[in-house]
């Protein structure tokens, strides 16, 4: 081990490679463009997934949301095709029975798809999708507030009739520049106080727009408003971190399934839209884009390794000579062995540290690039890697190096002095 | 110093079998200069190498400074040869990449010896064969005289008992071949033993022991009166004038 850091055994490792320039940069170049290739598509890879995860971004990935369908099969007496409804008591009962879940939010919905007009303010009119919300859906599907406040627990407790209204919302009920909270806007003939406004990006691709012509008004206010008695539309739960909705949302479903008089078997009563296993998959599909990384990455620095032992193989041959002159000298085969080792992983490093250097700038170029463009539509985003793969990719090359030097380094210990010296 | 009995040493070639020492017997004291002497194919080449550990005979025993030099694993060899023996090649096989004063302190390096001591042992010992000045230069600069006369430094550096040289003079002109024995005649005069190879007699007549070899067998050893390359020089020196003339 001092020999590693001796000055001595460096001095001659210079010197040796030294001796011939330029077949030394042509070695070192194999290397170099490997790890150079392994760095960039790692980085690519990266860039891509940060670019389709920007989508999620701040979404609680793992969620579920679920809403009633009809009976598919009789049960307990009542007939197939039944339609039932969530009630306020399920949320209180999926709470206490299902363990690890972070957030069981109720909703209830009025408008949807093409629905009709059911907003007026003054003169204008528009048509919006109004959820009664709690005020945990902020974690669960993450809105910009821009002004005023989002929903809390007193406008819950207290059933005040107050709105968030997206920011369509606003540019369709308002004029520019007109100040909307503390402004009034009539829902289904009910009026709201408007108490802030929010913006939004769209989720996986979907239209921005469309998903800031939203209205969140507290849920309570929202069931006596509009005469929803104790129904609830659908709930969205969110699992605590650590264990997945996915494992979780069967428990679920069989809570609601007795507490309405559901087959058990019944698997189409129950609709849900699991968030979870949409990012799973996308997930899986980086996993998979990884791998193929780092499998085209180290096959092109694989090539590049055996150049470096190629090399080292005629290094040895045309040092055999010199090597038994140090063995006649008193160099043990130890000696031998580790200079053509230490040798090659010097090579290896260096033009490996080479590669990641150049990658890393061609890398920092393209984020300098990316910087001044909108990335928020773009399917890829601050392409880069994290110290942990460099490291990875530094002990690839330690572990290469060294493979390249055993042959030739086995090689050149097995030059008996007599044979060196004979040859002329 | 040496002690060597029943040495056999063959080859093998395939099928054939090649018996190239037939049972030597030889010693040598210390101080002494002897030279060993014999047509090609007479297995001198083969006894230096097996004096030098760099072969191994088949049987016979063989003591180096009271010391059996017998199965030893490389390990211990290179230990050996470093402390024990210098050696001298024809071809002088210095590493042309490295200065004089690198060549001459690389058993030093291999014995462990720290860089400044080394650096400062090393040039003593170029100082000796007279080229302190050429320290800093490569081999090629360098001319067969004085890159010989690197090689000797390179095999005194790490103090040895014996110096083995094997034909020391094959690659040099007359001249400069008296040279490099008066060199290594110094060398002789201050103790060292000191073991030569060589096919010219004029050389192996600058020794005091002259061993001939004949197929693997030594047929005459005979103490010689020793020739002092100085004079041989001087003589040279003048005939060469006065053919010129």
């Amino acid at each position: 081990m001092s020999k590693l850091f001796s000055r001595d055994s460096w001095a001659e490792i210079i010197e040796a490679l030294s001796s011939n320039w330029f077949r030394t940069l042509l070695t070192a170049f194999g290397v170099l463009w490997g790890i150079f290739i392994l760095v960039i598509l790692l980085a690519a890879g990266n860039g891509l997934e940060n670019g389709v995860k920007q989508g999620f971004a701040g979404m609680a990935t793992n969620s579920m949301f679920m809403w009633s369908q009809t009976a598919s099969k009789p049960y307990k007496g009542l007939p197939k095709g039944r339609r039932y409804n969530f009630k306020i008591s399920d949320v209180d009962a999926i709470k206490e029975t299902v363990p690890n879940l972070r957030y069981v939010s109720p909703r209830n919905q009025l408008g949807g798809f093409r629905g009709a007009n059911n907003v007026v303010r003054g003169l204008k009119t528009g048509a919006y999708n109004v959820y009664g919300d709690y005020p945990e859906i902020i974690q669960q599907q993450p809105m910009n507030i821009v002004s005023g406040r989002f929903l809390n627990y007193s406008d819950i407790e207290n059933k005040r009739k107050v709105a968030i209204i997206g920011e369509s919302v606003r540019t369709g009920l308002y004029e520019p520049g007109e100040e909307a909270i503390g402004s009034y806007i009539k829902i289904n003939g009910v009026n709201f106080l408007v108490i802030g406004t929010y913006t939004k990006k769209a989720n996986g691709g979907g239209d921005a727009e469309e998903a800031q012509k939203e209205i969140f008004v507290p849920f309570t206010s929202f069931s006596q408003a509009f005469n929803m008695g104790e129904n609830v539309g659908w709930m969205a739960v969110t699992a605590q971190d650590g264990s997945s909705i996915t494992s979780l949302k069967e428990q679920v479903f069989d809570v609601i399934k007795s507490r309405h008089s559901i087959d058990p078997t019944d698997d189409r009563a129950v609709g849900h839209f699991d968030l979870y296993e949409e990012f799973s998959k996308i997930n899986g599909l980086f996993i998979a884009l990884n791998a193929v990384a780092y499998f085209v990455g180290i096959l092109v620095l694989l090539s590049g390794i055996i150049g470096i032992s190629n090399i080292m193989l005629i290094v040895v041959k045309e040092r055999t000579r010199e090597i038994g002159v140090r063995r006649a000298l008193g160099a043990t085969p130890w000696a031998i062995r580790s200079q053509i080792l230490l040798e090659s992983i010097f090579l290896t490093i260096i033009s490996g540290m080479a590669g990641i250097v150049l990658a890393s700038g061609l890398l920092a170029l393209v984020n300098k690039i990316m910087e001044g463009m909108d990335t928020s539509e773009m399917m890829f985003l601050n392409p880069s890697v994290n110290i942990g793969v460099v490291f990875i990719a530094l002990i690839i090359l330690i572990v290469s190096g060294l493979l390249a030097g055993l042959i030739p380094a086995q090689n050149a210990i097995k030059i008996k002095p007599v044979d060196a010296l004979r040859t002329e | 110093m040496i002690e060597i009995k029943d040495l056999n040493k063959s080859y093998h070639m395939g099928s054939n079998s090649l018996h190239v020492l037939k049972g030597i017997d030889f010693s040598v004291k210390e101080g002494e200069m002897v030279s060993i002497m014999g047509s090609s194919g007479s297995g001198k080449s083969t006894f230096l190498n097996i004096l030098g550990m760099l072969d191994e005979a088949d049987s016979g025993s063989y003591t180096l400074d009271g010391k059996p030099i017998k199965n030893l694993n490389e390990k211990v060899a290179a230990k050996y040869r470093n402390q024990f023996l210098g050696f001298i090649f024809q071809s002088f096989n210095l590493i042309n990449y490295k200065s004089a004063l690198d060549n001459v302190a690389m058993p030093l390096y291999y014995q462990g010896v720290k860089r400044a001591e080394r650096m400062e042992k090393a040039l003593h010992y170029l100082e000796k064969v007279g080229l302190a000045q050429w320290a800093t230069h490569l081999p090629n600069e360098l001319s067969g005289g004085q890159k010989q006369r690197v090689a000797i430094a390179r095999a005194l550096a790490s103090d040895p008992k014996v110096l083995l040289a094997d034909e020391p003079t094959g690659a040099l002109d007359t001249q400069t071949s008296y040279e490099v024995m008066e060199l290594i005649q110094n060398i002789n005069d201050e103790g060292k033993t000191i073991l030569l190879v060589t096919h010219e007699d004029d050389i192996a007549h600058m020794t005091k022991r002259i061993v001939n070899l004949k197929d693997g067998l030594i047929i005459d050893d005979s103490n010689v009166t020793q020739v002092r390359a100085s004079v041989a020089k001087n003589k040279h020196l003048q005939s060469k004038q006065t053919s010129n003339v």
